[in-house]
């Protein structure tokens, strides 16, 4: 990938694996690597780029239309002052999502992804490339509106996060079970529309995410109404960049930005 | 179809271990998935010959062996099967569970012919 970290110069597997003979002639070998083994490296990579820099990422991922630029945009009106924000945009097609975080003043770098379906780590490291890292405290990644690639990809987050908008079904963790169970946290977006939605129940969403067997806090907000309310969200983002920056202060950090796959 | 970027990154991780033990074919491969891994068994199936087409595991066959999901219930310790989207105990019903078994995604084996 890039030459001045030398991330290239990765070996993706080891060559000890046990190996036998069958009585075809055939070599056996057992691997038990996962699948996505060269991805998660990179994802480790990436994750450790953004570490030495002290920055907070975020994975956000939902269905198109469910409100995930709407909320970055909410979001760097009420955090600009106190975190400083960048954003990557995954789309399949047109740099709209990065214009529209742009003309908040903010850094923002659009992946098109052309017909691909989910952001990788391969393509959030270029991306990572374009940005100024010590620039930055909180980086929002906002992955391609959909619920089910992207949940299989490891990109560098630290979190993700999965928004489920009151337009859409109560019954959609149940519908995509991968995606809601690897949520970190769940925002149940548009409730200003609730009215409008009778047949979204809140508690029905949060009972179907608890059949998931998982204990992420799920928060309702709105971005668009006269009174919007994102203070639950807000707080979460700020309680995980002092964590973070109390993890590292704790771990010696030069030792695992030379981790280079 | 996320299954066809698996597809070439399995077939990335396959052609580097076949150099590694200097093989000219692959013959069979052996994939672990679990339910919970969001990947199609079938349409991993469907994808697997466009992205080895050419190479030296075009014809390898594929086998993949689908765990069942488990759970751990760390409330009253059984362990039960479950389902994707109800990861509750299948014994007290609680959902303080852990995944046992149902979430893998793994290259577990492999089957090659050398020169």
């Amino acid at each position: 990938m890039c030459d001045t970290c030398g991330c290239h110069q990765h070996d993706l597997t080891d060559s000890n694996e046990p190996i036998t003979t069958n009585a075809a002639g055939r070599v056996e070998l057992t691997v038990l690597k996962p699948l996505l083994n060269a991805n998660d490296q990179q994802a480790a990579h990436n994750r450790a780029h953004c570490e030495q820099h002290g920055i907070l990422v975020i994975n956000l991922m939902s269905s198109p239309g469910a409100g995930k630029t709407s909320l970055l945009e909410a979001t760097i009106d009420a955090l600009a002052a106190e975190l400083r924000i960048a954003v990557i945009e995954g789309d399949l097609e047109t740099e709209n999502d990065a214009q529209r975080i742009r003309a908040k003043g903010v850094a923002a770098v659009q992946i098109t992804t052309g017909t691909a379906c989910h952001l990788d780590a391969n393509m959030v490291h270029e991306a990572l490339h374009r940005l100024d890292l010590n620039k930055i405290d909180l980086l929002l990644i906002e992955n391609v509106g959909n619920l089910v690639c992207p949940a299989s990809f490891d990109l560098g987050q630290h979190r993700n996060v999965v928004l489920l908008s009151v337009t859409e079904g109560d019954d959609k963790p149940a519908k995509y079970p991968v995606m809601f169970r690897a949520a970190d946290l769940v925002l149940i977006t548009k409730t200003d529309l609730l009215p409008y939605c009778p047949e979204f129940q809140p508690a029905r969403a949060a009972q179907a995410l608890r059949h998931l067997a998982t204990h992420s806090p799920c928060f309702q907000l709105n971005t668009r109404s006269s009174a919007p309310d994102l203070t639950a969200w807000l707080n979460w983002l700020r309680a995980e960049q002092s964590a973070l920056k109390q993890r590292l202060a704790l771990e010696p950090v030069h030792v695992r930005a030379h981790e280079h796959v | 179809m996320h299954e066809l970027s698996l597809c070439f990154a399995l077939l990335e991780q396959v052609e580097t271990l076949a150099a590694q033990h200097h093989a000219i074919r692959v013959e069979r491969m052996t994939i672990h998935l679990g339910p919970l891994s969001g990947i199609e068994p079938s349409l991993l199936t469907t994808a697997w010959p466009i992205a080895a087409a050419n190479s030296l595991a075009a014809t390898a066959v594929l086998d993949i062996i689908i765990s069942p999901v488990r759970v751990y219930c760390h409330d009253c310790g059984a362990e039960s099967d479950a389902t994707a989207n109800n990861l509750c105990c299948g014994v007290c019903h609680s959902y303080h569970t852990q995944v046992r078994s149902g979430d893998e995604l793994l290259l577990a084996h492999l089957e090659l012919t050398l020169e």
